[in-house]
């Protein structure tokens, strides 16, 4: 049994992501602006110069939706290979095992702070601060519970079968389109509503418009929020539960 | 929590652990054709029916030839994996020099990787502020410790290592193969400070291919071969039979 101090583990873990990550980088953290800022500016052309969309401050209408959508795919992905990716680790050091994938996803949370301070100025600058952003917490904690859920799920799933991760990949793709980034919730049709708050991606944009646009309650009339922490939670506690059964053959598999 | 020394350190009952020969690489396909036509899967059976104790404060050496299962056993005891059959139980708390450098990486400096290294080790970072200026004075690298790694020298980095392995205070100590580390006047540090460990009374476990050196580490011996226990006892005594075996046997082969 690994008895160690895990708060410590953690932190060194992430340090170390994001020091091997930034120092041989000049702009350091600005480049996790650059991804998003570029996406804002290329979609922002399409919308409003090509289909003309009809949504106010398009950009921060995007933003909204960008910025959830790139932590959870660059999180899932990363996490989805990182059991494969440490058998350096899992080899050698009886460390828990679901310390590797929950680590991956906190690293990338380094990067979700810095979008989500642009994210906020931006609404500052359009829309102002409203009583409604003390949700905003709340909202992210359960993106993060539902990504790490998921990467329990596919990180131990990937040291089995090697092509899931792309198969995650593909999901990803199609998530994209599945999820209300670049047009908005009240243009998918009433029949297929339900689909789309069943997704905590896609309820996660939803509430941050919410809150951040339109100075609602996350929660709409449909208990948006509600759903977003269920799924959450069931898809953690499953990923819990399958990586629990898988982690003893890790080391004979990777 | 106090351990009673009634209870031995490290106690094998009747181990088995086989692993499954992989023909390839692990895709959706094969694993469909598995569920399609079940094959016997082809084992290889590293370990069969080890039993043994080591008590708190005795020290143990493992030979025997490559692939004998020395390190399975070692790695069993370290509980990165589980037996088939049979059960492991230890005692105490686990240091392993097998886990050399883990978590190192070249673009890190000296000083992030001893603090990866020891988080990883289960050192808490109490531990690692107390003790992060003898680690760094033990390894003799205190001009190079903001360097990144990538500028150390592979000697370098095994002194390092071993330095942030042997500050974690552990009951049982497991070194595998690691006296090679550095040149010749810090092995001599290493052995001697393994020695401390040995003569403090703390149980050791060693696999080396050195038979001089085990000779002076430990008083046990037990000598594996194909995964299967051949002698347990005093040192002496099965280093001799060993190397009797061995002696046959290229004899035979070279008859």
């Amino acid at each position: 049994m690994w008895r160690g101090d895990y708060l410590y583990l953690i932190q060194n873990l992430i340090l170390k992501d994001f020091r091997i990550r930034y120092r041989n980088m000049s702009l350091g953290v600005l480049w996790s602006l650059v991804n998003p800022l570029v996406m804002m500016g290329v979609l922002t052309f399409v919308f409003t110069k090509v289909f003309i969309s009809a949504i106010p401050h398009f950009p921060v209408f995007v933003l909204c939706g960008m910025i959830p959508y790139n932590f959870f795919t660059v999180a899932w992905i990363a996490g989805t290979t990182s059991i494969v990716d440490s058998a350096g680790l899992v080899k050698r050091v009886p460390v828990p095992r679901e310390i590797v994938p929950i680590t991956t996803v906190l690293s990338n949370c380094v990067h979700l702070l810095v979008q989500i301070c642009l994210l906020l100025v931006m609404v500052v600058f359009f829309y102002g601060v409203n009583r409604q952003w003390f949700w905003l917490p709340l909202v992210w904690a359960l993106e993060i519970v539902f990504v790490c859920g998921l990467v329990l799920l596919t990180s131990s799933l990937n040291v089995y079968i090697r092509d899931t991760r792309y198969v995650v990949e593909s999901a990803n793709m199609v998530l994209f389109w599945l999820v209300p980034i670049i047009y908005d919730f009240s243009l998918v049709p009433e029949k297929y509503r339900r689909f789309y708050e069943i997704n905590p991606l896609a309820a996660l944009v939803l509430s941050l418009r919410r809150i951040l646009l339109h100075a609602e309650g996350p929660d709409g009339s449909t208990h948006t929020l509600w759903k977003l922490a269920g799924v959450s939670f069931t898809v953690f506690a499953a990923g819990l539960l399958l990586f629990h059964r898988m982690k003893p053959r890790f080391y004979e598999h990777i | 929590m106090s351990i009673s020394d009634e209870r031995p350190a490290i106690l094998f009952q009747g181990v088995w652990k086989s692993f499954i020969r992989h023909t390839g690489q692990m895709l959706i396909r094969d694993r469909i054709r598995q569920l399609l036509r079940p094959k016997a899967h082809e084992t290889f059976h590293a370990l069969r029916e080890i039993s043994f104790s080591i008590n708190r404060g005795e020290s143990v050496a493992v030979i025997g030839p490559n692939g004998a299962g020395k390190s399975t056993l070692l790695n069993l005891t370290t509980n990165l994996c589980l037996p088939d059959q049979g059960s492991v139980e230890v005692n105490g708390r686990i240091a392993a020099l097998l886990e050399l450098g883990a978590g190192f990486h070249p673009d890190l400096t000296g000083a992030e990787n001893v603090r990866v290294n020891a988080a990883l080790l289960g050192l808490s970072r109490r531990h690692v502020r107390e003790k992060f200026h003898e680690i760094v004075a033990f390894s003799e690298l205190e001009r190079f410790i903001d360097e990144p790694l990538r500028t150390y020298s592979t000697g370098m980095m095994m002194r390092l290592a071993f330095s942030v392995a042997v500050s974690a205070d552990p009951d049982i100590l497991i070194i595998d193969e690691v006296l090679g580390v550095g040149d010749l006047s810090f092995q001599a540090k290493c052995l001697e400070r393994i020695m401390q460990f040995r003569h403090s009374g703390k149980t050791m476990l060693c696999v080396s291919h050195s038979n001089d050196t085990l000779m002076g580490l430990c008083d046990r011996a037990m000598w594996l071969d194909r995964g299967r226990m051949m002698e347990y006892g005093p040192i002496a005594r099965v280093v001799e039979a060993y190397k009797n075996a061995v002696g046959r046997q290229t004899m035979c082969s070279a008859g």
